[in-house]
């Protein structure tokens, strides 16, 4: 796990429903949630079941951290400091092998190398005391 | 269900033609264009009893707007849900119309995006001046530096890589869109670009280039929609509302292929309602927030085939003066790629769709010919995240 000086980049707001995944990534660990009576995967993070409407059957269970890109942009313009001094960067969307798609930025390579589908596994970047963001790289990097 | 084709009908129309107002209110824009939109019409503030309108910078904004405008309406909706928000409203308009609720609603939008100096595309989660961000979705997304264009940047990607769609073919919407803006004296950027000019220009976020991206102005207008009795004695051949559809299209607990829109469930219940086909549209208004927009929007409505829509848009196809017997002229005023895009710009589909049917711009090059029925469809929100879609047919008597 990596340590970023000065953070200045957007932080999440943490509430109970998604506690634990946050929890997890200061752990090191990507958590996310599977219904118990439906069997679906989830994401992001909610305290009901979005496929059968269950309020109390969602499960946090660890995933494997690896996936694939679905797709990805290099961004050469964002006024949002934090960011605007990092382009270009890969903003991406990473399906997991769970099969739940989520955003992400792909790191630790050169931007023009991202390919769809080339496989990543996840990474995590300490922001502060109670935040770490998940990143994704290139499998064997 | 009760049939709505031809339960209301657009009787008055305005455009605000400003692209910049720093002194102006963005009330007052829509103050303005109330009032014309009604003499448009030939009806007058007693007649209006419903009101319209969206807003991203207007706090309960159909609550202040009746307020600005000192009226009373029986009816109020101020559904947001981005630049598609207009054919909501014509839609929930129809509805309520056809219900006996109302006689006479205003839809009206104005923003003030240029001279507010709002980085609408490229502003991150700053872009809506929240404080902090929400628990979900902002806090699993703005983390990673998501911005509008890159939303729809990643569907582009996806799209070449799907089905081999290139930076040309995208260029060419922004070309006809050019094309069209040339013929609108109000039209922002008027000066003809080629396919070369835009592939070889500043990207933004890949493959997206600067041109590929929709321009940022002020501006604002109104429309009233009326039931067929009303029409019928107001001042302009009335536009009937044959067909409407609405959807909400999202990452459906991260399992959606979003590469299908909300254009895909909203065009099947406007067609059916219209009772008519892909074939008998005469001219669209896709929202072209993007070129890769227009694109999948003319996939998801079944123009063409899904992933052929990269060969549909090539070769001036979407030119009002194309040579080709099976063309598609597209928003014929320039679009939000040349003509105006302040913040939302749905409502400026109703409107040029409108000119079109009734024919107001006959002999010359900008008037399509024999021009009888007319597709909306507005996109807000991003594609590559969650957004909505709406779809209006309109057609003349
Ligand atoms: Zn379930």
């Amino acid at each position: 796990m990596t340590t970023r000086q000065e953070w200045n980049k957007p932080l999440p707001t943490v509430v109970g429903e998604t506690r634990p995944y946050w929890e997890s990534c200061r752990r090191g660990e990507l958590l996310i949630q599977r219904c118990e009576k439906c069997g679906e995967y989830q994401f992001y993070p909610r305290g009901i079941c979005a496929n059968c409407w269950s309020d109390d059957s969602i499960r946090w269970v660890q995933a494997s951290g690896k996936g694939t890109v679905w797709t990805y942009t290099v961004t050469y313009q964002n006024r949002t400091p934090g960011f605007a001094e990092d382009v270009p960067y890969v903003l991406a969307v990473v399906e997991l092998e769970e099969g739940v798609k989520m955003f992400t930025n792909i790191v630790d390579c050169n931007p023009r190398e991202v390919t769809i589908g080339m496989p990543v596994e996840v990474t995590f970047v300490r922001a502060n005391d109670q935040i770490t963001v998940p990143y994704f790289r290139p499998v064997g990097e | 269900m009760v049939d709505l084709k031809h339960g209301a009908a657009i009787v008055g129309i305005h455009e605000h033609v400003t692209r910049y107002a720093p002194d102006k209110s963005e009330l007052q824009i829509q103050g303005e264009s109330v009032i014309k939109a009604l003499a448009d019409a030939g009806l007058s503030k007693q007649d209006v009893d419903g009101l319209f309108t969206a807003s991203s910078s207007i706090r309960n904004s159909g609550m202040n707007l009746a307020d600005y405008l000192n009226m009373y309406p029986k009816y109020v909706d101020n559904t947001t849900v981005g630049g598609g928000s207009f054919e909501f409203h014509l839609s929930h308009a129809l509805t309520a119309i056809a219900a006996g609720r109302i006689d006479v609603a205003v839809i009206t939008y104005s923003s003030l995006a240029r001279s507010g100096g709002v980085s609408v595309g490229t502003g991150g989660v700053g872009r809506y001046g929240h404080p902090r961000l929400d628990p979900s979705p902002d806090s699993f997304e703005e983390l990673y530096g998501l911005t509008t264009v890159g939303l729809y940047a990643m569907i582009a990607q996806r799209h070449m890589h799907l089905y081999g769609t290139t930076s040309e073919q995208l260029a060419e919407v922004a070309v006809a869109m050019r094309k069209h803006a040339s013929m609108n004296p109000e039209a922002l950027f008027r000066d003809p670009v080629t396919v070369e000019d835009i592939v070889n220009s500043r990207m933004i976020s890949s493959p997206l280039h600067l041109p590929d991206c929709c321009v940022i102005t002020d501006g604002g207008g109104a429309v009233v929609v009326a039931s067929p009795e009303v029409a019928r004695s107001c001042r302009h051949t009335p536009v009937w509302v044959l067909g409407v559809g609405e959807a909400i299209a999202h990452q459906g607990a991260g399992k959606r292929d979003l590469m299908y829109i909300a254009a895909k469930q909203s065009h099947e219940p406007a067609f059916a309602m219209a009772g008519v086909t892909q074939k008998d549209i005469d001219m669209a208004m896709i929202y072209d927030s993007f070129t890769i927009t227009v694109v999948e929007t003319l996939e998801d409505l079944g123009f063409c085939e899904k992933g052929e829509g990269g060969q549909f848009v090539s070769g001036g196809r979407l030119q009002v003066d194309s040579e080709m017997s099976d063309k598609l002229p597209i928003n014929t005023d320039g679009g939000g790629l040349s003509s105006n895009h302040p913040g939302m710009r749905g409502i400026f589909l109703l409107l040029e769709a409108t000119r079109q049917l009734r024919h107001q711009f006959k002999d010359t090059p900008r008037q399509v010919e024999n021009c009888q029925v007319a597709l909306c469809h507005g996109t807000g929100g991003s594609l590559g995240a969650r957004h909505s879609g709406g779809t209006a047919i309109l057609g003349r008597d």
